[in-house]
């Protein structure tokens, strides 16, 4: 499932997915039906912010200014092209 | 139960707690993976017990949360331990027949947070599903299931194949294409629990097994971005074992109805084990020093051939379960392996089924099914022998 992701795009977590922190591992991480997917750091900083209501630019604004305005945009969209494919994020 | 994605962390944690909540169950499926002598166990935690356990566990990092039994749905605590469940953090997963649901409980549990409902069908058609479950129950379930998707929970298809279903896997998928499913699983008989004591009405044949793989195959691909297939591929064909449970002791924790820890639903069968019980001890206890949960744990209680194997930290020996049922001595190497002495005689099993199937006298043989009645048989019968 190829998608072009566009900049005002809104991201919403898909439902059947869900994202939390957890303690114990010291990461994020994705769960689903009797599974579980550890998340990088990085992995972790752009899942977070995926609520429903910011947009790609918004989320890639958010971490850019949160990591000392580095140029994360080609990492970002990288990223989410990939999660999109996995189905743990849609559109909204 | 598939473990997908589910990763082992570098130090043994039960990622993994599998409450079995009750052998109660108003099915009779004769492949259940409940100990046959289930009868023996006669209390259960008490709704108290069940929330101290899984705190424990989730202090300890565990993530998925399994509410299984017997039917789960049975206890009349469900919706609490669930809410309880779910405001500590787990990922809650409910195993069920579906018997014993309906539209107002589905809404209840929705409404104490949980996450996700599988449901198991004994196969695409009502006269088999009733058949093998003992239980008017196909149209139920299919109720049930329209009723799981309608309140938008992640629904997994579960369907053991055995001789009796197997060549209908075609229609199995089709149902459920049907029903919409995200996930459907698909694993064979082996040789465990109910399914042991039926194997030979139930092996599927090399043949039956390799028409339905690439049937499983052909839907994988066909429904790719719609509903995954998992389809598990018994090892009873194979050379290696697999790493059974992903290792004694290192993600899963499964607590009996009675409240005895055991590293995996099967392993109540094994001999020697002491069951430390969560009345007694807390889970970390049990997990880290009991010597149950220690037994088999990492490399250092193997013999030959595992012992000095170059692949012995790939499935670390296969399955404590299948090494005891096949060899009669648990620390053997799984008989699957091919360096295993006994690896013959489970083959030469394997080909005696296969051979006999489909012969009307053999296949005449009657099921035992799984109830409390069969199973004080079997309590009895051992009793018996060790007197």
């Amino acid at each position: 499932m190829s998608i072009e992701l566009k900049n005002e795009t809104i991201l919403e977590i898909v439902p059947t997915f869900r994202v939390q922190w957890e303690e114990v591992q010291n990461c994020y991480v994705v769960l689903y039906p009797e599974g579980m997917v550890k998340l990088s750091q990085s992995a972790g900083e752009i899942m977070k912010r995926i609520d429903g209501e910011k947009s790609v630019i918004d989320i890639i604004d958010d971490i850019s200014n949160a990591f000392d305005e580095a140029d994360v945009k080609e990492d970002v969209m990288k990223f989410l092209e990939v999660v999109y494919g996995n189905g743990w994020i849609r559109s909204k | 139960m598939a473990t997908v994605g589910l990763e082992a962390s570098s130090q043994a944690r039960p990622l993994w707690l599998l409450a079995e909540l009750t052998y109660r169950c108003p099915l009779q499926c004769p492949y259940c993976s409940n100990p046959v002598e289930m009868a023996k166990y006669k209390n259960e935690l008490s709704t108290d017990d069940w929330i101290r356990v899984m705190q424990q566990g989730r202090k300890m990092g565990a993530t998925q949360l399994g509410f299984s039994g017997g039917e789960p749905l049975v206890r009349r605590d469900l919706e609490d331990l669930i809410t309880e469940a779910r405001r500590l953090g787990y990922y809650t997963n409910l195993i069920t027949s579906g018997v014993g649901m309906d539209e107002s409980r589905i809404l209840a549990f929705k409404e104490a947070g949980l996450d996700h409902i599988q449901i198991s069908f004994q196969a695409s058609n009502e006269e088999l599903n009733n058949y093998i479950g003992k239980s008017k129950s196909f149209q139920h379930k299919y109720e049930m299931a329209r009723l799981v998707k309608k309140y938008e929970y992640p629904m997994v298809l579960n369907i053991v194949l055995h001789r009796k279903n197997i060549e209908q896997i075609r229609d199995i998928l089709d149902m459920t294409v049907d029903l919409d499913a995200d996930y459907v699983e698909l694993a064979s008989t082996q040789y465990y629990g109910w399914s042991r004591v039926n194997i030979d009405q139930l092996l599927p044949t090399k043949e039956q097994l390799k028409k339905a793989e690439l049937v499983a195959r052909e839907y994988q691909e066909k429904m790719k971005d719609k509903m995954k297939v998992i389809y598990v591929i018994p090892d009873y064909f194979e050379n290696r074992p697999k790493k059974c449970m992903n290792g004694w002791g290192n993600i899963f924790l499964t607590i009996a109805p009675d409240g005895s820890a055991l590293p995996c639903h099967a392993a109540g069968q094994l001999p020697g084990l002491e069951f430390p019980n969560v009345v007694d001890h807390d889970l970390e206890w049990i997990w880290d020093e009991s010597p149950d949960f220690n037994k088999f744990r990492g490399t250092s209680w193997m013999k030959e051939p595992c012992k000095s194997c170059d692949e012995k930290h790939k499935d670390l020996g296969g399955c404590r379960c299948q090494a005891y049922m096949l060899t009669g001595d648990a620390t053997n190497a799984d008989p699957v392996c091919d360096k295993s002495e006994f690896h013959t005689k489970l083959h030469d099993d394997v080909e005696r089924i296969g051979k006999l199937a489909g012969d009307e006298k053999f296949e005449s043989k009657p099921l035992i099914f799984r109830n409390m009645k069969n199973s004080k048989n079997f309590t009895d019968k051992k009793t018996t022998e060790t007197v």
